[in-house]
C-alpha cells in the first residue's frame, strides 16, 4: 500500500488516486472508504467517481474546481476517516446452473486441475468473492477470491458469441458475462440473473465493494427463474 | 411528430446527445457526440436547449426523406450535404419541407457531421440520455445505428431559418492535425518513448470508431524491464494506450476499462479533432500542462459563447 496516495492526471477532467500497486483486499478497502465518503458527502465540482481495484478515478468540472483542490480534499478526508466508517459490504447470491450446455468447459476445468466436475462446483460455490470493480461491459464484475485449485488458462481461440449470464474462469479470475459478447473465458455455468437490464431500476445488479457468492441450481430452477424474468 | 424516414443509413449514423453520465462506475460509458463542439453548435443554431439529441453521421452520410416541416442545421466535418440535390449550407439553420430529401455527396473534410433538428430527435431517454450505446443496446433506436426504414420523431421546437455561425469561428479539419495532450497517468512507464511519441506523427488506421482510434507509426517503446500492462482501470475519453506492440490507441467515448499503460491523455477540447480525423489522416501530439489545458478549454468555451451570442442577436 502507498503510504500517501499517488495522484495521477488523467487528462484535464480526470484525476486518478492510487492507493497501492497490487490487487489486495486491504488496498481496496481504502478505495471503498474514500469512494463511499464522496458518494455520501460530495466534493464540490466532482461529477463522477469510479472505484477500481486499487484506485479511484475522479471526474471533475474544470470550470468549478481543479486537480489540486481535489487532491487537498482527498488527503483531508483520508486523515479523518477511520475503518469503522465503512459500512459492512452486502453479499449477493448469484444462482448458477453448472455444466452441460450452460458450462461447456466445466469438464476441461476439472480435468486441467485434476478434479471432478462436482469438486469444481463445490470449490467455486464455497468462496465469497470481492467485487473489485465493474466495467469492460455494463455490469461486468471484476472479482477477487478465486481458489488457486481452479486456475485455468483462457481459450486459445475466443468464442464469437458468449451468452449473457455465462460464468467463466480465465487464469486467476472468475466472472460473469453481463451481455452477449465474444469472449475467451472457460465457461463453467450460466446464471439466469440479469447483471445488466436497462429496463430495470437500478439497471446494474452489482456494486463495487460488495461481496458475491455463487449458488448451484438445477437446469429446471434455471428455466423457472428465466421465465419469471420474462425470458423464455 | 415524425420528421425523417431513413432511405439509406450511410456508413454509421447514430442518435447522440451530450452523453450518459453517472453510470461509469457500473461499466456504462458516457457515449455522446464525439465532436461535442460541433454537436453543441448544431443544437444552438436551431434554437434547441443544450443536450437535445441530434444525428451523428460518419464519413458516408445517410439519405433522409423529410416527413414534416422543420428546421435543421448541419455542422462538423463537410461530408457534402445536399438538400434536393442543391448544396445544403453548413453551420447555418435551414428550413425543410415534407418531400425534401437530404443526402451526402461524399467527404470533403473531416469525418463526422451533426444534423440537428429544431425540437431535438425524440427517442426515449435511457439512464438519463438518448445517446446510442451499441454494445449496451440502449439509446437511439433500439440501441443500434440507424437502418433503412427507421422513422425518427422530433419534439416541439422554436428557432428560425437563416441563422449562421460567423465564418471566422467555423473550425477547419485538415488531414494532418495537432492534438494537445497531458502526459500520464502512466507516463512513468516510458522515458525515450515519450520524446518519440511527441516527435513523430501517427496515421489513423482503418480501426477507428467511437470506442477508439488505433494509430500506426514508428512503435513507442516502454522503459526496459517494465510491465507493459497494468491492473485494469477505468479509461477516460482521450486516454492514449500503448499496448506491447507500441502502436498507440486513443480511447474515445464507448470504452470504460483498459489494461494497457496510458502514456498521455488528449485534452477534452481536442477530442473533437480526433473524432474528425479519418483513416489515413495524420495526428501529431503536442504536450501541454494542466493549467494550459484548462486555459484552452476556457478559450474554446468562449468561442462557443461568441457563437451563441452571434446566433441569438
Amino acid at each position: 500500500m502507498h503510504e500517501r496516495p499517488r495522484f495521477l492526471l488523467a487528462g484535464d477532467r480526470g484525476l486518478l488516486v492510487e492507493f497501492g500497486a497490487v490487487i489486495d483486499p486491504e488496498i481496496n478497502q481504502k478505495v471503498r472508504q474514500i469512494f463511499l465518503s464522496i458518494e455520501k458527502t460530495p466534493i464540490e465540482g466532482v461529477t463522477e467517481v469510479i472505484p477500481t481495484y486499487r484506485s479511484i478515478l475522479i471526474f471533475y468540472d474544470p470550470f468549478i474546481t481543479n486537480s489540486e483542490k481535489i487532491e487537498k480534499k482527498i488527503l483531508e478526508r483520508q486523515g479523518k476517516l477511520a475503518d469503522r466508517d465503512i459500512p459492512s459490504p452486502e453479499t449477493i447470491e448469484i444462482p448458477v446452473a453448472y455444466g452441460e450446455e450452460f458450462g461447456p468447459d466445466l469438464e476441461f476445468v476439472a480435468h486441467h486441475n485434476g478434479l471432478t466436475p462436482e469438486e469444481v462446483i463445490e470449490i467455486h460455490t464455497s468462496a465469497s468473492y470481492l467485487i473489485y470493480m465493474l466495467g469492460f461491459t455494463p455490469g461486468f464484475p471484476f472479482l477477487g477470491g478465486l481458489s488457486e485449485r481452479l486456475f485455468t488458462p483462457r481459450l486459445e481461440n475466443p468464442r464469437h458469441l458468449v451468452p449473457a449470464g455465462s460464468v467463466g474462469i480465465a487464469n486467476n479470475q472468475t466472472g460473469v458475462y453481463s451481455i452477449d459478447s465474444p469472449g475467451g473465458w472457460r465457461l463453467i455455468g450460466r446464471t439466469p440473473a440479469k447483471l445488466y437490464d436497462p429496463k430495470r431500476s437500478p439497471p446494474i445488479l452489482l456494486k463495487a465493494g460488495n461481496q458475491l457468492r455463487f449458488k448451484s441450481i438445477s437446469k429446471k430452477q434455471f428455466q423457472e427463474i428465466a421465465e419469471s424474468n420474462g425470458d423464455s | 411528430m415524425e420528421i425523417f424516414e431513413i432511405v439509406q443509413p450511410g456508413a454509421y449514423t447514430t442518435v447522440q446527445d451530450r452523453g450518459r453520465f453517472g453510470y461509469q462506475q457500473f461499466g456504462v460509458p458516457t457515449c455522446g457526440a464525439v465532436d461535442a463542439f460541433s454537436y453543441r453548435v448544431a443544437n444552438a443554431l436551431v434554437g434547441n436547449f443544450q443536450g437535445q439529441a441530434a444525428l451523428e453521421v460518419t464519413v458516408l452520410g445517410p439519405t433522409l426523406k423529410v416527413l414534416h416541416q422543420g428546421l435543421i442545421a448541419v455542422t462538423g466535418g463537410d461530408l457534402g450535404p445536399l438538400l434536393n440535390d442543391n448544396p445544403l449550407p453548413m453551420w447555418k439553420s435551414v428550413a425543410i419541407e415534407p418531400g425534401d430529401t437530404i443526402r451526402f455527396k461524399g467527404v470533403k473534410s473531416g469525418c463526422r457531421s451533426y444534423i440537428s433538428v429544431s425540437g431535438g430527435i425524440d427517442v426515449p431517454a435511457v439512464m438519463g440520455s438518448r445517446s446510442t450505446y451499441v454494445a449496451g443496446k440502449i439509446g437511439g433506436i433500439n440501441g443500434r445505428p440507424l437502418t433503412t426504414g427507421d422513422r425518427l420523431k422530433k419534439g416541439e421546437g422554436t428557432g428560425k431559418a437563416g441563422v449562421g455561425v460567423p465564418a471566422d469561428l467555423i473550425p477547419t479539419y485538415p488531414r494532418e492535425v495537432e492534438v494537445r495532450v497531458i502526459l500520464g497517468p502512466q507516463d512513468d512507464y516510458f522515458s525515450e518513448g515519450i520524446k518519440h511519441f511527441l516527435a513523430f506523427p501517427f496515421k489513423v488506421s482503418t480501426k477507428a470508431d467511437r470506442m477508439g482510434y488505433r494509430l500506426e507509426g514508428d512503435p513507442i517503446k516502454h522503459k526496459e524491464g517494465v510491465e507493459k500492462s497494468i491492473i485494469s482501470e477505468p479509461s477516460v475519453p482521450g486516454g492514449i494506450q500503448v499496448p506491447p506492440d507500441g502502436q498507440p490507441i486513443i480511447l474515445l467515448v464507448e470504452q470504460t476499462v483498459g489494461g494497457y499503460t496510458k502514456i498521455a491523455t488528449v485534452i477534452s477540447p481536442d477530442i473533437g479533432k480526433v473524432g474528425q480525423a479519418k483513416t489515413g489522416d495524420l495526428i501529431r501530439f503536442q504536450q501541454v500542462d494542466i493549467e494550459e489545458a484548462h486555459r484552452i478549454l476556457k478559450r474554446k468555451e468562449e468561442t462557443f459563447e461568441s457563437i451563441l451570442k452571434a446566433i441569438t442577436q
